[in-house]
């Protein structure tokens, strides 16, 4: 089982390792969501969708099914 | 004489950046807002004097975060940008960065800077940076990034001059690229590429090929070459992402020796601020207390105005009557476009008050956590978090809230909310509501303090919240639409709303209603004007036909006025092709009088109490009691029962709830999704719905 940023505890930290490019947005990687660099969870939406993260700087939303292709450093 | 040209200047920046706030500096109240040809997005332009002699046009182009777009309000930046030919093509791109989110900001500035446009960079919120213990070294940052830089803080009125001072001064700008990140991707690939298009800058050739629209200002070999390189898409989306993650390395590169912050000065109002606004359960409770303060403005605080309103116009319209000489002119104006301006004016208050709360919520940042609480929920109906403000929205007018769903990227959650929109009980509904109710449920409390009639208001906007969401569901089923989820949302940091800004919005937002819905509910009453006060033969003699059968009466000559009007009405065009339609309306419970209503309402709700006072014949004092006291004691010949009963009332009330009604939605459905398809989708789906649950409620109730 690969750890994906679906995967963080609230208020975790871990760096980013691979995008399944295929299926990540390009907005997102334009966001600075990039392999490298450090991201952290913190909070969820009720049903643990979408995902509120801090990420080179920015804060974001995305959904757990775009959350779930960002595999992280174990 | 190409000095005296006024100068072009574009403003561009990521959303939440203090862009507006610049534009509205720049250009005060000098502002127009029109259309770009073809799509509705608003197009933002005002004049700004740059000295004596020179001014500059800006346009404010909408918030985007990279060249590349993902919904229809990025597209036109993109679009400017590459068209040399286009009426907005700049002579100079002013780009607004945030100073708190300065990496990401530069993102876009180094993607413009690679098309050879002179460029100003203004790094904005300037006043922020001691608080966040932010350091910059401008200078630096001016030779490594190839542009002038200006320092400003919008709100506070800081470094506007020096940026007109840059902007006058555009033609010495440094217009090469800040690096040449198409080398580093693939260098053969890009070779032929530039050898493909030997006329444009690389990058510009690179985004014609990666996008997929298409660009009319480009020749038809032009257009073939496009095509062939766009076949290998997956290759165009690898070079994508690794031109991406080139350009971060640039930029942390050049933010190295540059920039730097003192992270024990950053406060954690925003964190704190967090945990409660999107908390699983507070998060809820908050927006629902917001909802109901919003609900609560709209309908109570904006009666004040919106009776005023109706008592200035209908006595503008008795007094134009009194000063113009007899005739058909002034019928045509006392009766057809006074009232009609006066039914458009009306809605303004509701509208101002809405989009206040909508911008003040927007601009605080808060509406980002509401389309995060709400994301999972909405797409069980096949929407979007970002489908909330449209549906709110569309409580006042549906034609704003169909234009606010332009930022939703994927175009399945987009089209079901523009169809769904029009569910949601409009301010045009209410009157129908107000007087319907009125007529047929006791104003009466239960348990004491819950008002009967305030209880089935409120009911009329869940059966709208209602529709929406179930008709929502079945589209979601329905529609097969490859949907990929490009959802992306950046979660602004807090914010202290500029009255300023929010002023500007509400007005242009207003405006964007009186002349697209105006226009059309102006035109609309003109000829219901005409089509109630001209007829066949029998109507010209009107007058004679009832004197005769008046002669032994003994009626006041009042009376025998209105006996006239009345009978003119039914002898009328409108009079005619209500009488035609009473065989189909009958199943509903309705007759012949309330088929013109229905008829003249066919293209804008709100008309229906205006025809209703025309047929009823009551002096156009505005005095709704009379209205409701005539249409009260209304009888039907043949059958002795009251016309407007409980069935009857019922029938209206959900007939009105469903249906389609109103020309000026169908037209800008049409004009964003570019067809037909879906307009008519709208008008036969809800007609049938109305009419069916219409007939139905008819026939059980009575």
């Amino acid at each position: 089982m690969f750890k994906t940023i679906a995967n963080l505890q609230i208020g975790e930290k871990a760096f980013i390792e691979r995008l399944c490019l295929e299926n990540i947005p390009l907005k997102l990687l334009e966001m600075g969501c990039l392999p490298g660099i450090e991201v952290q969870l913190i909070q969820k939406a009720p049903m643990h969708d979408p995902l509120y993260i801090k990420v080179n700087g920015s804060h974001l939303a995305i959904r757990k099914e775009t959350a779930e292709k960002i595999t992280l450093v174990k | 004489m190409s000095d005296d040209r006024v100068v072009k200047v574009a403003l561009i920046g990521n959303p939440n950046t203090g862009k507006t706030s610049l534009f509205n500096q720049l250009t005060g109240l000098k502002q127009k807002v029109g259309n770009y040809p073809g799509i509705t997005v608003d197009k933002k332009q005002g004049i700004c004097k740059l000295n004596s002699t020179k001014k500059a046009e800006i346009t404010d182009l909408p918030g985007t975060y990279s060249i590349n777009p993902t919904s229809m309000d990025e597209t036109l930046v993109l679009d400017t940008l590459l068209n040399e030919n286009n009426s907005t093509y700049p002579d100079v791109v002013v780009v607004v960065i945030d100073v708190e989110n300065i990496k990401r900001n530069l993102l876009l500035f180094t993607q413009i800077k690679d098309l050879k446009i002179p460029t100003i960079l203004v790094i904005n919120m300037i006043d922020q940076m001691k608080r966040k213990g932010i350091n910059l070294n401008v200078e630096k940052l001016e030779k490594q990034l190839k542009t002038k830089i200006v320092l400003a803080s919008a709100r506070k009125k800081i470094g506007i001059e020096e940026l007109k001072a840059k902007i006058l001064d555009y033609k010495n700008l440094d217009k090469t690229p800040i690096a040449n990140i198409t080398d580093r991707i693939d260098k053969d690939y890009f070779t032929k590429l530039k050898q493909a298009f030997p006329n444009f800058p690389l990058y510009k050739s690179w985004l014609l090929i990666t996008q997929d629209e298409e660009f009319d200002f480009l020749t038809d070999e032009e257009r073939v070459l496009v095509l062939k390189f766009r076949e290998d898409a997956a290759c165009i989306r690898r070079y994508q992402h690794k031109e991406t993650i080139l350009r971060y390395q640039i930029i942390n590169e050049i933010l190295k020796n540059t920039f730097n912050v003192d992270a024990s000065k950053a406060s954690d109002l925003r964190g704190v601020l967090d945990r409660v606004l999107t908390h699983k359960i507070f998060g809820y409770v908050i927006f629902a207390a917001i909802l109901l303060f919003i609900f609560q403005g709209i309908f109570d605080w904006a009666s004040y105005p919106m009776d005023l309103i109706d008592s200035a116009f209908a006595s503008l319209s008795s007094w134009a009557k009194s000063v113009l000489p007899p005739g058909t002119f002034t019928n045509l104006v006392a009766e057809g476009i006074i009232p009609g301006i006066g039914g458009i004016i009306i809605f303004i208050p509701q509208i101002a008050i809405l989009f206040t709360f909508i911008a003040v919520l927007e601009e605080t940042g808060y509406m980002s956590r509401v389309v995060f609480l709400m994301d999972k929920i909405m797409r069980r109906f096949g929407m979007s978090g970002k489908s909330v403000i449209p549906l709110i929205s569309g409580t006042a007018c549906a034609i704003p809230a169909i234009m606010a769903s332009r930022n939703i990227s994927s175009w399945k959650e987009r089209l079901i909310t523009i169809l769904v929109i029009p569910f949601t009980t409009c301010s045009a509904r209410l009157p129908v509501y107000a007087i319907l109710i009125a007529l047929i449920i006791p104003d009466k409390k239960i348990f004491g303090f819950l008002n009967l009639q305030g209880l089935t208001m409120m009911a009329l906007y869940l059966l709208g919240f209602a529709a929406a969401i179930l008709s929502a569901i079945l589209l979601h089923h329905v529609l097969k639409i490859k949907n990929k989820t490009l959802f992306v949302i950046e979660m602004p940091n807090y914010k202290i709303p500029s009255i300023k800004n929010i002023f500007y919005e509400v007005v242009e937002k207003t405006k964007a209603f009186v002349f697209g819905a105006g226009k059309i509910i102006l035109a609309i009453s003109i000829v219901l004007w005409f089509l109630a006060s001209n007829g066949p033969e029998s109507f010209k003699n009107a007058e004679q036909t009832v004197a005769a059968q008046e002669e032994n009466s003994t009626i006041s000559k009042e009376e025998l006025q209105k006996k006239i009007a009345s009978y003119k009405l039914e002898h009328s065009y409108i009079g005619y092709m209500g009488k035609t339609i009473e065989p189909a309306i009958k199943p509903m419970g309705y007759d012949w009088k309330i088929g013109i209503a229905l008829i003249s309402s066919f293209a804008a709700r709100e008309v229906f109490v205006g025809a209703l006072a025309t047929i009823y014949n009551v002096d156009s004092d505005g005095d709704e009691s009379t209205i409701k006291q005539r249409m009260a004691a209304e009888v039907n010949p043949t059958t002795g029962k009251k016309v407007f009963d409980f069935p009857t009332g019922i029938s209206l009330l959900l007939f009105y709830a469903f249906a389609m009604q109103c020309i000026g939605t169908l037209a800008i459905v049409k004009k964003e999704t570019n067809t037909w398809k879906w307009p008519i989708l709208q008008l036969v789906g809800m007609g049938i719905l109305a009419c069916l649950s219409a007939i139905i409620a008819f026939n059980i109730l009575s």
